[in-house]
């Protein structure tokens, strides 16, 4: 059984959290640091950005964590290199996330090797589209037991959705909203039908809400409507102060308990 | 079908397709299930023939430039696409694109832009046609560029600075690409190349292929015969795809791209992709573009805001990788030399991408009798404070 499946056989209540954060800011060499501050605050699993150069996805903050972490020489090559420790430190499940280019030029096939060697359980890339991942790359993610993680947003229809949920093998990344990251989410009636719509396809893989999550209440409604949530801008900003591995704790006590 | 053209998956050869996060997937799928139905339309096309010719001024004249040509001893024409309302190319795409957008039911428009000319070709269609429109511009562009972001304005589209990246052209598309991201449902996003995801690269290139057919059809009326060689500028690649489109059958033609090399191509400030390019994604297509070793997109450099863009389109890199369409590299003092010489030999100021163009023709070898058709695709005016500051006039 993998990790997440652990995980979610494990947890029974309904407050599983992931964090998000970007390799690389505010440092270069704190990736395991803030990895293993998470997982002791009590985060359930995490996203690590590689970070790229143009990341057309995010908001203005993981924008700019990219761009920090680019400039203090961030790559996946080293990022693989500070990996190799991460299962002598970290237990719950971790997913690399950032964008196709560096993933083609690093090489995907190389890149799924060096994942599965480091112990980290799957992909998160946003540009890789459902006809590319199925036409070339499944085989090598699958062989290297490498899950990859495809989003559904608001305007994905249902056929899609059944689509996505079969390619997919641990969970599916269910975005609050059509937006970038990093905007505040206001759950609102028109939500609450969509992630209804989404859970009442009855899909095999978990779902877990992510993009505008911010603080304890927003989580509590995502981590209530799916089977948990992700927070990255939110705890990206926190990195900013110089004591941001003593902040760690407070931070996760205050999203998950308010 | 075309060997040289996309394919049903949105593919020519191994470039192309749709690299897109998915919260953009309804917006491209939408249009790629519709443009060929829109544009095929009778309506859509009379509309759209209509517009060319009482608003944009088309055809565009083939102009057989004499002086020109007895410099290089070969016939040289150029399409004068710097006499189309705007000054450029950019209308012919941004003209069609508004007319589809309107299909869509489509109620706001947004733009990238790097130079301006293409920001202000899309406040002006939408001006024409009473849309919103929102133009992403570079921040470091907004201040290089300032008559263009005063007409922008004038015609009421809202100028918004990319203050992201390099807070140039290519951080303008991005921005333009999350506005879209965040609008999904009322927004149309009206690139302005032959770029992006599928079905943006065809899209644009069949807009803009009103070049060669207009072009084709002017030098069998004048000579009764097919060019020797068709010429054009290359930044994200759209005036040369349409100088080109209607050509690339006849493989008789010899069809040149010139690139900007900037300050020279190994200067470490330039925009020569083809030369310094590798495979990779940019902009939601798979192409040829600058990137380091890890992927990340190297800014480009050259004295043309046009041609400052660190890829091409998905065509071209095909086109360049089987060898039908020839890509050199012009730095931006041979540009500049050219841009002078035209307008010294025939009083024609042309744009300073159009220039890059015009410079490879002093690196030619021509049969007397050889009939070169040049895009010129747009005029100088917008580059007068570069020219007068370059040759201290």
């Amino acid at each position: 059984m993998n990790r997440l499946a652990q995980l979610f056989n494990n947890k029974k209540d309904k407050n599983i959290l992931s964090i998000y954060f970007t390799a690389g800011y505010p440092h270069l060499n704190n990736t395991l640091d803030i990895a293993e501050g998470l997982e002791k605050a009590g985060a359930d699993f995490l996203e690590i950005g590689f970070p790229y150069s143009d990341p057309l996805a995010d908001g203005p903050v993981i924008q700019h964590s990219s761009q920090v972490a680019l400039q203090n020489g961030m790559t996946l090559e080293v990022l693989f290199e500070q990996l190799k420790e991460l299962r002598k430190r970290v237990s719950i499940p971790v997913y690399l996330m950032g964008y196709f280019n560096t993933v083609y030029q690093y090489g995907v096939e190389r890149f799924c090797k060096s994942c599965a060697e480091v112990g980290v359980d799957g992909a998160i890339i946003p540009d890789l589209p459902m006809y590319e991942y199925e036409e070339l790359y499944e085989d090598i993610f699958k062989s290297n037991g490498i899950s990859n993680v495809f989003l559904v947003s608001p305007q994905t229809t249902d056929d899609r959705v059944r689509k996505i949920d079969s390619l997919s093998t641990d969970f599916i990344y269910l975005l609050s909203s059509s937006a970038t990251t990093g905007k505040d989410l206001k759950v609102s009636d028109e939500r609450l039908s969509y992630f209804q719509r989404i859970k009442a396809l009855n899909l095999n893989n978990r779902i877990v809400i992510g993009f505008g999550i911010s603080n304890h209440d927003n989580f509590k409604q995502a981590a209530g409507a799916a089977d948990a949530a992700i927070i990255g801008s939110a705890f990206v900003r926190q990195l900013e102060s110089d004591d941001y591995l003593q902040r760690i704790p407070e931070f996760i006590r205050s999203i998950k308990e308010g | 079908m075309s060997k040289y053209q996309v394919n049903e998956k949105g593919y020519y050869g191994k470039f192309g397709g749709a690299y897109i996060p998915e919260m953009l997937y309804p917006n491209v799928e939408e249009l790629r299930q519709e443009y060929l139905k829109i544009m095929n339309d009778p309506d859509f096309q009379a509309e759209f023939d209509q517009l060319m010719r009482d608003y944009v001024g088309r055809p565009s004249p083939l102009y057989l430039a004499e002086r020109l040509s007895e410099r290089y001893g070969a016939n040289v024409y150029l399409k004068r696409e710097d006499l189309n309302h705007t000054g450029a190319h950019k209308i012919n795409n941004t003209i069609g694109q508004i007319l589809l957008a309107q299909r869509l039911g489509k109620k706001r428009i947004i733009a990238e832009t790097g130079a301006g000319q293409h920001g202000v070709a899309t406040a002006t269609v939408c001006a024409l046609k009473g849309l919103e429109c929102v133009v992403y511009m570079g921040a470091i562009d907004i201040k290089r560029q300032a008559p263009n972001v005063a007409r922008m304005k004038m015609m009421g589209a809202t100028v918004v600075a990319a203050e992201s990246g390099s807070k140039t052209l290519k951080d303008a598309t991005n921005e333009a690409l999350r506005d879209w991201i965040n609008n999904p449902v009322d927004t149309h996003y009206i690139i302005g190349s032959v770029v992006g995801p599928h079905p943006y690269p065809d899209m644009v290139a069949r807009f803009q292929s009103i070049i060669s057919s207009e072009a084709k059809q002017q030098l069998l009326d004048k000579k009764g015969k097919l060019p020797d060689y068709v010429m054009a500028c290359v930044g994200g690649g759209s005036n040369a795809i349409g100088m080109f489109y209607h050509f690339l059958e006849d493989e008789s033609v010899q069809l040149i791209a010139a690139e900007a090399a900037g300050k020279g191509i190994r200067s470490g400030h330039s925009a020569a992709t083809s030369v310094l390019g590798k495979e990779g994604v940019l902009h939601g297509s798979r192409t040829i573009l600058m990137q380091t070793p890890d992927g990340q997109v190297i800014e480009p450099y050259s004295i043309s805001a046009g041609l400052d863009y660190p890829g091409i389109g998905p065509q071209h890199a095909f086109l360049h990788e089987n060898k039908r369409v020839k890509y050199v590299s012009i730095t931006d003092d041979e540009a500049m030399q050219a841009g002078l010489l035209l307008t010294r030999l025939e009083g024609i100021i042309p744009a300073i991408e159009s220039a890059h163009a015009l410079a490879q023709l002093e690196k030619m070898k021509f049969e007397k009798d050889d009939d070169i058709i040049l895009c010129l695709s747009g005029r100088g005016d917008k580059d007068l404070d570069n020219y007068m500051n370059y040759f201290s006039f």
